[in-house]
Formats: structure tokens, C-alpha cells, sequence
């Protein structure tokens, strides 16, 4: 009998010290995380009646349908964003194979620190870094002028390949990174049985490659996605005059407009439909979600 | 948004630091760029033992951080006198000045006046005025001896070389150049929204001819100097300074008017000390000081007598840029009602987008 | 003129930063041939296989294939396949596109690559396993596979880099057995890489023993087993009592050596002013008495100090005069000493060929 009030107190014990254990976790997740995105749904579902009065409603969420203009800003992003995952990728996929595959011995701590050394800069130096190099009497402007490519000066900045790049430099090392590790686990004789049984370097590439590096594609590309759509500075700063990023719809809704219900409203719709981009690419490229976190 | 965050959370470290060090008075002071010299900051502390906490903002943002805290983490803002009344009306982030704590003595009367008027809200007054200025065209004359008014930025003479701020006031400014006078639809929510649908349209179609939007002021200058920018609606102030610099760049004041804006001192809701503000009103409109925060504003200041005390350099370039005619065709801003920020917003976001 | 050879490698030579990994390596396999290639690791027989399979490019000399150059001929136009040591099948394909992935590469169509899959994974005993994931196969199932794939592209020439290492004993000799076999049915000259002289003894036609970058020896099993031409050969073949030796002429007519430890033998070879000595466990003689043995021109007495027993190939650890430490023996699986044990004293003997002498 007191065996088992004892083992019962133990239980109890126990459980107390797992829930303290997890209490920074929990109280992390719970404050920073959880609650400010209660409180934005609840604020996205409010409603301007009249001055300083709000009620409920699904007023902000049919704006953004209705209005082609915030759709079509959301619809833009989306696009330039699943473009500069593409190229991303595209630029870091031989980079992180030379990292993974091809460097030796230091060559390969000192090839990943070149690639993390920008982001010791903040995003805004970076970005500022990128419209010296750009702007009409910039130097990528001058050294043409110089190679007599152009008679004036050219303006390269503020149009939408100027965000693409500033994009893909910045989603380089996310990118890199699970690339490169994923491509680390590749046995080199996988790849020489699939020259060995007549491969080109192509075939060898979309067959065992690529396939083996699967998981890392997904992870990087999610992440270069995600942080491309979620950008602000870059838009702005390198973007045109035509160019409207769907964060700054937000920031406009949040600091100009100081409709704060409207704003969280646009930040919902982008969490949600970037999740489902994400997801429809998952789908479309016949990889699991689960799969892939376990994988990678 | 992320940065903005982060701002509020260094807003919140602040004032609980503020808490822990209240043995020692402090100003949170809310203001813009250029408003605070060091020298006048440094012998207010020292005339009255009062710290001064300084964060650098423009109208919009003030108007968003009181109203993320509903007017607290500051004791002390300077919001324009047009954007008191309607969020003040909407969100509550300003308490009524106690006008027996200031000597209206220190004032231009005529401004001190309206400037009450228009900051008025259910008879309460809520703004005093500060530093006053134009918003009109910087033109490089050499290069664009044509651009006399704001849709002078359209046309083919400074094709691709024209700038603009992506705000209301370039859509104020538009109107006024197309004939039209907004301030008047102010009170008519349909026919306002009307009238910046057109003045949308236009400026959709002039925005082949611009370079970009700017939206800092030292990247419109730096663009200005390098010559990439040949003309721009901005501030008399960037104006005068790159005149300095060079004198083919001007201030011009537009045919269809210069606008008018006066920026105030208005207390937080929850402003926690009020005294200090008050003294620093006071101190701020000895004309000896207001003369020095204007020079280093390059603006005027409403404090009577200031003038009196500028730099003669300023004055020059004043009489140069404003001769009798334009100075009374300055649109001044009346107050903006609420709501009206939502219609504008979006004639903005579909200029941005298209 | 005569068919050329399926494989010839002329003065074939690899130095890598200064250490030359091959060197001078001659030899020509033919049509239907299994050829082994033994060695210690290190010893080259890598690179080797590698410069065959043309993931390597020779320094120096000439490999040639049906008489056709293969230099500068990339690996995957090379009428070679390999067999890898983990064997590299493909985790994200299952058995029937691993299979059909050279067909693939060539250009074959859908339909007849399916059907070649099909038919030669029945060949080697995996029938109805198309649909099979690697990762669900046993070691020897996905050893067929790896050697299926190969052979559904009929390559002049298959090479398999030590691939039973990775097996366990028995499965071991199993497949040795079944390799045999595959390359009989396919009738494929085999190239095989190893350092287990079992395997290649086993299997192979002829074998080419490797040391230090060289050919030591190419011959059948058989030769180099019994007739090792030089002291690599004899330690690294088989099983053998090996002794340092010098010279004693006095013990003519033919070879007469010394033991370091003092015995003297009638022996057969060649030797300097030191030698090596080697005698094969089988090839001594065991009797009661020494009388028995009287055939033989070396005749020893001595005691059994153990007994290793492992089956066919039981040992016994004799400790005789002049033999140090001591001498193994084949334990006899018939007749008198059959049943010999621990302590029992004896006499064993044998012929001066069985004592190969090399100089040192």
C-alpha cells in the first residue's frame, strides 16, 4: 500500500520535472510564438465600424479577394519568389557539389566560410552594398562604359532583375547548406557506376544525383522560397517603381494606413498561401513533408 | 515588419530601463531627423537636469508606435498639425495640452492661432506649433530649366530622371496641379476618393517618366547630386542644402502652390512626464534656440523672433525660392479627417503596383 | 592472324605525386576468361581496375580492349562494367530500373529494356523481383543484382573490385561458387580484384599475383600454388612454413640449405648468399617411425606440442630439433595417425622439391 502511494508520489515527481524540463520550451512557444499569432487572427477578423469602434468580421480576408490589386501584388511575389528558389538553386547546385564532392581537406571549411562571410553584414548593408554596385553612376555601370559595352550610363537598379539577384544572393547559403550536406552521403561509387554503365554527365545527374540530393533541394528551396516571399528590405530598396512586394502591402496596412486588422489579415493570407505553394510543390515533385524533415 | 517589431521590443526595453532609472528626470522625445542639435539638447540638460531620449521618425511612424502602446513609451511627439485630429479621433494617442503651462508669448501669434484651430478636437487643443516648411520641386535648372510645376515631372524633359515620394503629399500636390483642390473634398468621402482616383490615373501614367520612388531623403539628395535625379518633389530644406552645394539646383516653388506644413509638439496619452515636456516647449521657443533647431533643420520655426536670427544664407535662398506670390499661393494642410489615409493608401498601392 | 585479346595492358604505368601506385604492368586476358588479379591492399590492384574501368588515366603505356585503344575513352563509353566493392546499387531506383539503367543510358525503348530486366534477372535467380526496393534484398540477392546490371548491357569485359568482401563466410563461399557459374553461363570475360588468395584461387583461370605497383606472377591456380615464382608468390599463396636459410653446400648433390635454427634440408630453388625457405603443410610426410619414411631426403624426428584443429584443414605443431619455433603439418584424416594427439612423438619427412627456395 505505501509502495504504491510512494511509486504514485514518484510518477508525480517525475512528471513535475518533465513539465519544468519543458517549461522554457513551452513558455518560448507559447509567448513568442503562439500568442502574437492568436492575437493576429483575432485583430485580422476585426472590423472597422466607425472611428474607434471595430466588431467582427471577414471583411479584411474579402478585401484581399476582391481587390485584384493586393491578389495580384500577392500573385507577383509568389511568382518572382518561385523563380528565384529556380535560380537559386540552379546557381548553388555546383557550388555546394564542388563543396561537397570535388574540395579536400581545408579547401572545404574555408569554401563554406566564403559563402557565410556576407551574411556577417546585415541584410540592409548588403542590400545597400548591391545599389552602389548597380545604380547609374555605379560601378557595374562604369566598368561597362569602361568595356564599351554601353555610351551612357546605364541604370541597372530599381527594376525587377535587381530584386531577383539581391533575392538569390541572399538565399545562396540557404540554399548551400542542406545542398551541400545532402550531397555529402552521396557514395562517389554511385556515381561512377552510373558513368560505368554508360551514363553521360547529364543522365548521371537527373538519375542518381539529383534524386539522392532530393531532400536537400526541399529543404533549401523551402527555405530560399519562404525567406524570398517574407522579404522586405531587398524589395524595396532594389525593386522599381512598378515593383510591389506583398510585404509591403503589409507594412503599408500596419505603419501607413494604420489599418492594423487589414495587415494581419494580409499576413494571414500570406502564411497560408505560401504554406500551400509550398505544399503543392512538395506534391508536385512527389516529395513527403515528413519525409523530407526526417531525411534531411 | 520584422524591423518594426524589433523596434517596438527596444521601445519596451527602454521605457523598463526608464522605470529602473527614475532618480533621474528623462524626456522620451518622438521627433524628426535633424530637429534635435546636440548643443541645444546638451544646455537643455543642463539648464533643468532633464535627460533627452531621442527616436528619429516620420509622421506615419509616430502615429504607429503610440498607437501599437495607445500612446505610451513617449512623453514628447511631433506629428504634423494635419495628422493630429483624425487619430487622435480613431485611436486616442494624444492628451490635451494644458495651455496655462506655455508662454504663448514665444509664438508667431497668427500660427500659434491656427495651429490651435486645426488641433482641435471636441474643444480640446492637442498641438502647439514647431518648425514650419514647403513641400515643392528640386530642379536642376541647368539641365530642366522647364519644370514650373508638379506635372512638369511628367514630361519629356526630365524622362526618367523624375522622382517622387510614393505619399499623400504628392497625391495633394497633384491635385492642386490638375486643377483640383483636395482640401476642399476633405469633407466628402466620395468626392475625395474620386478625385485621387483621377489623380491616380495620372500618376500612373507619369511613372514611366520617373527614376524611382524615393523615400529617404538622403537617397533623393545623393541621386540629385550624382545627376541621376534632374527634378523632384521634396522638402525647401533638401533644396537649400544641395543649392549650397550647387547653385544650378533650386527650390522652386510650383504655379498651382507650395504646400504648407508645420509640424507640432503634441503629448502622448500616456506621456509620463508631462513637465519636462512643457519645459522643453518653453526652452525649444527662445528665440535663440528655435534659431539654432532651424538652422539645422534648414526650415523656420514658429517662434516669434527666430527669423530675426537665422543665417543670412537661408534667408537669401527663402527670398530667392518664395517671392510675395508664391508665399500666398502656400497651401497649407488643414487637418486630415480619418479615413481619408485608407483611400489614399490604396490610389498609392495601385500606382506602386501597375 | 589471331583474335586479339579481350584485354591487353602494355607497360602500363600510375604514378601519383611522385609514388608510382603502378608499375610496368603487362598482360592480356582472353575471350571467356576469369582472370583474378591478388594482391595485398596497397598493393596497386585498385588503380589498376580503375584505369581499366577508365575512371583513371595510365601515366604511361597502353590498354587496349579487342584491340581497340582505350585511351581517352571515357568510362562510360568503355565496353567494360564493374562490379563495386560496396556494390553502388542505386537506394532511389528499384531492382528493375537498376537493372535497366544501361539499357537506358543506350537508348533502348521501354518495352525491351522491361523485357531484358525481366530475362536476366530470372538468370541469375531473381525472378519477379523487378518491383523489389534494394534496401528489401539479402547481401547475395543484391550482389546478383549488381552483376545482372552489368551483364543485361553484354560488356566485353565485367570487373568486380572484391565484391563478396562485405559477406559474411558462408554466404562467402556460396557465392564464389554461384560467380563461378554466372561466368560460365554468360560465358563474359570476368576481371576479379582481391586480396582473398581463396577467392581467386577458386574461381579464376589464371591469376596475376600484384606487389608494390608490379606482376609478381601470372599463372593458373595450380602454378602458383605449387610452382611460385618468386618469394612474394610463395608467402602470399597458400599456406606455408617459411624459414630464413643460407646456403650449404655440403648437403649436395642439388640445393642444400640451413635453417637459422640449425636444420639442415635438401632443398629446390635458387639463393643467394641468404634465402627463403617454404614448405607447404601437406607436403610433409608423418609416420611412427623414421624408418617409414625412408623415400624421402629429409627425415626429422619430433613431438606434437598442438593440435589446430579445423576439419579438412587441421594442423599439427610439431617441435622438432633444429626447427624453431616449429614446423605445421597437415593433420593425416586417415589411417594410424589419424587420431594423433598432444605430446606424441613422431617422425615426418619430405621431398627437397617440396622446399622452395628463393633468394631473399
Amino acid at each position: 500500500m505505501s509502495a504504491a502511494i510512494s511509486s504514485g508520489q514518484g510518477r508525480a515527481a517525475a512528471r513535475l520535472g518533465l513539465f519544468l524540463l519543458l517549461l522554457p520550451a513551452i513558455l518560448w512557444l507559447g509567448l513568442l510564438v503562439v500568442l502574437p499569432h492568436v492575437e493576429m487572427a483575432i485583430l485580422s477578423f476585426s472590423q472597422r465600424i466607425r472611428a474607434g469602434v471595430y466588431g467582427f468580421g471577414f471583411g479584411n480576408y474579402l478585401e484581399f479577394l476582391t481587390e485584384p490589386l493586393y491578389w495580384r501584388t500577392f500573385g507577383r511575389t509568389a511568382i518572382m519568389s518561385i523563380l528565384v528558389t529556380l535560380i537559386t538553386l540552379v546557381i548553388s547546385f555546383p557550388v555546394a557539389l564542388y563543396i561537397a564532392k570535388v574540395a579536400r581537406g581545408a579547401t572545404k571549411p574555408i569554401l563554406f566560410l566564403m559563402c557565410l562571410i556576407p551574411f556577417w553584414a546585415s541584410e540592409l548593408v548588403r542590400t545597400l552594398g548591391w545599389m552602389m554596385l548597380l545604380r547609374e553612376t555605379g560601378v557595374a555601370s562604369y566598368l561597362m562604359q569602361l568595356a564599351g559595352l554601353t555610351y551612357g550610363p546605364v541604370e541597372l537598379l530599381y527594376n525587377d532583375g535587381a530584386v531577383i539577384l539581391g533575392l538569390v544572393y541572399g538565399g545562396m547559403l540557404f540554399m548551400i547548406v542542406p545542398l551541400a550536406n545532402a550531397l555529402e552521403s552521396l557514395d562517389d561509387s554511385q556515381v561512377e557506376a552510373g558513368y560505368d554503365l554508360g551514363g553521360s554527365g547529364f543522365t548521371v545527374l537527373r538519375r542518381i544525383i539529383i534524386p539522392h540530393a532530393m531532400p536537400g533541394i526541399v529543404a533549401g528551396s523551402i527555405v530560399v522560397f519562404m525567406l524570398s516571399v517574407g522579404n522586405f528590405v531587398t524589395p524595396v530598396l532594389l525593386g522599381g517603381k512598378n515593383g510591389l512586394w506583398f510585404t509591403e502591402q503589409i507594412y503599408a496596412q500596419f505603419i501607413t494606413r494604420f489599418n492594423w486588422p487589414q495587415g494581419a489579415a494580409f499576413g494571414f493570407m500570406l502564411l497560408l498561401l505560401s504554406t500551400l505553394i509550398v505544399w503543392a510543390g512538395l506534391r508536385l515533385t512527389g516529395q513527403g513533408f515528413s519525409e523530407t524533415l526526417r531525411r534531411s | 515588419m520584422i524591423k518594426n517589431l524589433n523596434r517596438f521590443g527596444i521601445v519596451a526595453a527602454v521605457s523598463l530601463l526608464a522605470l529602473s532609472a527614475q532618480a533621474q528626470e528623462k524626456l522620451r522625445l518622438l521627433t524628426w531627423a535633424d530637429y534635435t542639435p546636440k548643443e541645444v539638447v546638451d544646455a537643455f540638460t543642463k539648464e533643468t537636469g532633464i535627460q533627452v531620449e531621442i527616436t528619429l521618425s516620420n509622421n506615419e511612424e509616430m502615429i504607429s508606435k503610440l498607437r501599437a502602446t495607445q500612446g505610451a513609451g513617449f512623453d514628447l511627439a511631433q506629428p504634423s498639425q494635419d495628422r493630429i485630429t483624425g487619430p487622435q479621433a480613431e485611436f486616442g494617442i494624444y492628451k490635451p495640452l494644458d495651455l496655462s503651462k506655455i508662454d504663448s508669448k514665444l509664438f508667431i501669434g497668427s500660427m500659434l492661432e491656427a495651429t490651435k484651430k486645426n488641433t482641435t478636437l471636441d474643444g480640446k487643443v492637442y498641438g502647439l506649433p514647431h518648425i514650419w516648411g514647403t513641400d515643392g520641386l528640386v530642379v536642376n535648372t541647368k539641365v530642366a530649366p522647364g519644370v514650373k510645376d508638379y506635372l512638369d515631372l511628367c514630361g519629356a524633359e526630365v524622362k526618367g530622371k523624375a522622382s517622387l515620394r510614393a505619399k499623400r503629399p504628392t497625391l495633394i500636390a497633384f491635385a492642386f496641379a490638375m486643377g483640383e483642390d483636395p482640401f476642399k473634398a476633405y469633407s466628402d468621402e466620395k468626392a475625395y476618393a474620386a478625385l485621387m482616383d483621377k489623380v491616380g490615373t495620372k500618376l500612373s501614367a507619369c511613372k514611366a517618366n520617373l527614376k524611382f520612388f524615393w523615400d529617404g531623403k538622403d537617397a533623393l539628395l545623393a541621386g540629385l547630386r550624382a545627376g541621376e535625379v534632374t527634378a523632384a518633389m521634396a522638402w525647401d530644406t533638401g533644396g537649400w542644402k544641395l543649392n549650397s552645394e550647387n547653385p544650378d539646383l533650386k527650390f522652386i516653388a510650383p504655379k498651382s502652390g507650395a504646400l504648407g506644413w508645420v509640424d507640432t509638439f503634441a503629448i502622448p496619452a500616456k506621456g509620463r512626464a508631462d513637465d519636462a515636456a512643457y519645459k522643453w516647449i518653453n526652452f525649444n521657443m527662445r528665440p535663440e534656440i528655435a534659431a539654432k533647431v532651424a538652422a539645422s533643420a534648414g526650415n523656420f520655426s514658429a517662434s516669434q523672433g527666430a527669423d530675426k536670427l537665422a543665417a543670412g544664407k537661408l534667408k537669401d535662398q527663402f527670398a530667392e525660392s518664395f517671392p510675395q506670390a508664391a508665399i500666398d499661393n502656400i497651401k497649407w494642410y488643414p487637418a486630415v479627417p480619418a479615413g481619408l489615409e485608407a483611400i489614399e493608401g490604396k490610389v498609392l498601392d495601385k500606382v506602386k503596383a501597375n | 592472324m589471331t583474335e586479339p585479346a579481350d584485354l591487353a595492358l602494355e607497360q602500363v604505368t600510375k604514378v601519383f605525386a611522385g609514388h608510382r601506385a603502378v608499375d610496368g604492368v603487362n598482360f592480356a586476358v582472353r575471350r571467356g576468361e576469369f582472370f583474378s588479379i591478388l594482391g595485398p591492399s596497397g598493393c596497386g590492384k585498385t588503380t589498376l581496375m580503375r584505369m581499366i574501368a577508365g575512371f583513371e588515366m595510365p601515366s604511361s603505356g597502353e590498354i587496349s580492349i579487342r584491340g581497340q585503344s582505350m585511351l581517352g575513352v571515357p568510362s562510360n563509353r568503355r565496353p567494360v562494367n564493374m562490379v563495386f566493392q560496396n556494390l553502388a546499387l542505386f537506394p532511389m531506383m528499384n531492382v528493375g530500373e537498376n537493372v535497366a539503367y544501361g539499357l537506358a543510358c543506350q537508348g533502348v525503348g521501354r518495352a525491351e529494356r522491361e523485357a531484358r530486366a525481366v530475362r536476366i534477372l530470372e538468370r541469375v535467380g531473381l525472378p519477379g523481383y523487378e518491383e523489389r526496393q534494394v534496401t528489401q534484398l539479402s547481401g547475395g540477392q543484391r550482389q546478383r543484382v549488381a552483376i545482372a546490371r552489368c551483364l543485361v548491357l553484354e560488356p566485353t569485359l565485367l570487373l568486380l573490385d572484391e565484391p563478396l568482401g562485405a559477406l559474411d563466410l558462408k554466404l562467402r563461399e556460396h557465392m564464389k561458387l554461384e560467380l563461378k557459374q554466372l561466368q560460365g553461363a554468360f560465358n563474359t570475360t570476368f576481371i576479379y580484384i582481391t586480396h582473398d588468395q581463396s577467392e581467386a584461387l577458386v574461381m579464376s583461370d589464371r591469376v596475376a599475383v600484384m606487389n608494390k605497383g608490379c606482376f609478381e606472377q601470372i599463372g593458373s591456380p595450380r602454378e602458383l600454388y605449387h610452382h611460385p615464382a618468386t618469394n612474394f608468390v610463395a608467402g602470399f599463396v597458400g599456406d606455408a612454413n617459411a624459414w630464413d636459410v643460407t646456403p650449404n653446400p655440403s648437403l649436395g648433390p642439388g640445393l642444400g640449405v640451413t635453417l637459422v635454427s640449425g636444420a639442415d634440408l635438401r632443398a629446390h630453388g635458387r639463393i643467394g648468399a641468404v634465402g627463403h625457405a617454404y614448405l607447404r603443410p601437406e607436403a610433409i610426410a608423418l609416420a611412427a617411425r623414421i624408418e617409414e619414411l625412408s623415400g624421402l631426403p629429409n627425415r626429422f624426428h619430433g613431438k606434437v606440442s598442438a593440435v589446430l584443429f579445423d576439419g579438412a584443414a587441421s594442423n599439427l605443431v610439431i617441435e622438432a630439433e633444429g626447427f624453431a619455433p616449429h614446423i605445421r603439418a597437415t593433420l593425416p584424416q586417415a589411417g594410424a595417425l589419424a587420431g594423433v594427439e598432444v605430446g606424441a612423438r613422431l617422425a615426418f619427412g619430405f621431398s627437397a622439391e617440396a622446399v622452395k627456395v628463393f633468394p631473399a
